[in-house]
């Protein structure tokens, strides 16, 4: 008897959360989902009166003939497939740095995590300030006000200070594969705090007496890495990539912070959208419907990859 | 390979820099250890054995004194250099690696002349399995091993490069009384099978006199005495020697030697011709007792307990400095003990006396 009358506190205590999770997560989830499959709906159509929607997949039909869902796909899948690895491998690389180091450790630490706790959109417009080039490019006479930091840099590596001696990264003219740079660039450098964080962590929790073993085995410091510390860390390393896809398929207001709305330079709008980008297309358009398929493909897209992660990882990860 | 120990000092500064409570792990130890031994480091927790074993390795840094393996002059050189085989306390085997690959490792990070093809490594991998017997468990990772098997593969591991030194942190501690028994058996057989220079740290007095050719007591950071097991029992060198080995435990007496008599509670126990007129501390080895109805030394009798082989005798004394003193009688010839008291004469070579302040032996 005791039991049940635990029981029931405990669902008194718990009826706040479970109220607001049902109001603002199972509710929208079921929502989304069945507006996805009612073609053509709308909000506002709906609110104009007595509608009725037709059942079927004519939203995910929509979806994908939008003309920039195959580039939004491209762009997503080829900038997860970048990012995630390189910003791993770098995050391991400095977390293991920053393990070994004694003074100045606190303090570098804290320059890494800046980035976490900076807005995303405001540190994608000091990227586009660094790769921007300020005044007119082209033909004409160059009347160029500032070739922005990363240029100057490589002007004066370079030593050639022709005004024609620049990369056009990001203005109007430039290539799919400098934005693409610019954004790997600056993903990745947004991903490493949180990877850097949850690594150090294992790195701490790791047994020293590992590596004194290693000392005795006489075992060189790169194997000591990919033989001890990588597999003895490969549960946190694991965590850090499915997060990163998972969050790398959401991929949007970098690109939005560096190139605005336009989702790619002026002379190429949408060249850079992503899936998320895409689902805010549709909802400007009021096309809740389409948006709501968008979000469903996006869903099973990630459900996949991280099942797939899930996979790997039980052959690879230890213990 | 001999290891020598010139001067060895370690000392662990203070925490706090305003207050001067450093310790000194251990103290100016000198030693040969002659090449092929197994060396026991003895002592009670804190007494520096271990620091002394991980500055043999290489793994902590003397604060000065120098260390020598054979010839060479191995003080500055890193573990890595050193060529050493080490068995940790827990063991430390990679948790993710099989017991083939954790025996492995050491060959795998084998440089320049030393480099050996895989079919090479394999067998000796197996060589060193075979010495400790594990060969069936090679395919499992080290969660799957007991506690004694998992001691079993981190000596086949610290052995499978021939090292020149076999160092060993209380490496029996983990496990239970039988298998220590049994294992302890084997690192003395593995020790004589390979030949190799080995050290090793214990509490364990019973554990370290039973395998070592050598024992070295510490205490405190300081080397009480070295020597044979057998002759450290016979011939104490101080009262701390005497008390730390021995199971039983060393009877302790107050006493005082007067006209070369020894008296215990004003009866003369012993003939001590030579020693000077002063208050001393008197050890008594249980096995030093002999059951004597004429016997000088009365005791209250509180319990006999019989072991089969022996007959172990405990009572009390008023000069005695431990609460019961228990004497073993061999159990031959039948015991025959009743009433209140027991009466004992004493074997002179088991009794012990010591300086009442200094605790050093005062030989008779």
């Amino acid at each position: 008897m005791v039991e049940s009358k635990q029981q029931w506190k405990a669902w008194l205590y718990l009826a706040p959360a479970i109220v607001l999770l049902l109001i603002f997560t199972v509710w929208p989830i079921i929502n989304t989902v069945s507006m996805a499959f009612l073609e053509g709906y709308s909000g506002l159509t709906k609110a104009g009166g007595d509608v009725t929607f037709k059942i079927g997949l004519g939203n995910f039909i929509h979806v994908v003939g939008h003309p920039d869902f195959l580039q939004a796909m491209k762009n997503t899948i080829l900038l997860c497939l970048i990012t995630v690895p390189v910003s791993t491998i770098l995050a391991l690389l400095i977390a293991v740095a920053l393990n070994a180091i004694g003074p100045l450790r606190k303090a570098l630490q804290t320059i890494f995590f800046l980035p976490y706790v900076t807005n995303s959109i405001a540190i994608g417009m000091v990227f586009a300030a660094m790769f921007n080039v300020i005044g007119s490019i082209g033909t004409r006479r160059p009347v160029i006000v500032s070739y922005g930091i990363v240029n100057d840099i490589i002007r004066l590596i370079s030593g050639n200070s022709d005004p024609k001696n620049f990369i056009n990264f990001i203005n109007t003219g430039s290539s799919y594969e400098m934005n693409m740079l610019v954004m790997v660039i600056y993903i990745v450098w947004n991903a490493l705090p949180f990877k850097i964080l949850v690594l150090l962590g294992g790195l701490q929790s790791i047994n020293k007496q590992y590596y004194d073993a290693a000392k005795v085995d006489s075992a060189p410091r790169w194997r000591v890495l990919t033989r001890i510390t990588v597999p003895l860390l490969s549960p946190m390393i694991a965590y850090v990539v499915i997060t990163g896809f998972i969050g790398g398929f959401k991929e949007y207001t970098s690109i939005v912070g560096i190139f605005g709305e336009n989702m790619g330079p002026v002379h190429d709008a949408g060249r850079l959208n992503t899936m998320v980008g895409l689902i805010y297309d549709s909802l400007e358009l009021d096309n809740q419907g389409g948006a709501s398929a968008a979000a469903l493909i996006l869903f099973g897209i990630i459900l996949v990859v991280t099942l797939i992660n899930l996979q790997v990882s039980k052959k690879r990860v230890h213990y | 390979m001999k290891i020598v120990l010139k001067n060895l000092t370690k000392i662990f500064p203070s925490r706090n820099k305003k207050s001067n409570d450093e310790v000194i792990a251990v103290n100016n130890f000198d030693f040969e250890i002659p090449d092929g031994k197994l060396i026991g480091l003895l002592g009670p927790s804190g007494c520096g054995k271990s620091t002394t074993l991980y500055m043999i390795s290489g793994l902590q840094k003397p604060t000065s004194g120098q260390i020598f393996f054979g010839e060479d002059d191995v003080t500055e050189l890193s573990t890595e250099k050193r060529g050493i085989g080490l068995v940790f306390q827990n063991y430390a085997l990679y948790p993710h690696m099989t017991v083939k690959q954790n025996i492995l490792f050491p060959l795998q990070n084998l440089r320049g002349e030393d480099k050996m093809p895989k079919e090479k490594m394999l067998e000796q991998a197996y060589h060193a399995a075979k010495l400790v017997q594990i060969e069936e468990l090679m395919d499992r990772k080290p969660s799957e091993l007991s506690g004694g098997q998992q001691q079993r593969v981190a000596i086949a591991r610290a052995l499978v490069k021939m090292p020149r030194v076999l160092l060993l942190d209380e490496p029996l501690s983990n496990l239970d009384a039988r298998l220590r028994l049994q294992t302890r058996e084997e690192i003395r057989r593995i020790q004589k099978e390979t030949g190799i220079t080995t050290v090793f740290v214990t509490h364990d007095q019973e554990e370290a006199m039973s395998i070592s050719d050598m024992i070295v007591v510490m205490k405190l950071g300081v080397v009480q005495q070295i020597g044979e097991p057998q002759n450290v029992y016979d011939s104490p060198a101080n009262l701390f020697v005497a008390k730390f080995l021995g199971t039983p435990p060393i009877n302790v007496f107050e006493g005082e030697v007067k006209e070369g008599k020894l008296l215990i509670g004003g009866a003369v126990v012993l003939d001590v011709n030579g020693v000077e007129d002063q208050p001393v501390t008197v050890g008594i080895r249980p096995e030093g007792f002999i059951l004597d109805e004429q016997g000088p030394l009365h005791c209250r009798l509180s319990n006999v307990e019989v072991m089969g082989r022996d007959v172990s005798i405990v009572s009390t004394h008023e000069h005695s400095l431990n609460p019961i003193i228990r004497s073993i009688i061999n159990a031959d010839h039948k015991v025959n003990i009743g009433g209140e008291e027991v009466c004992y004469s004493l074997k002179s070579h088991k009794v012990f006396l010591f300086n009442r302040d200094t605790e050093e032996r005062i030989y008779f």
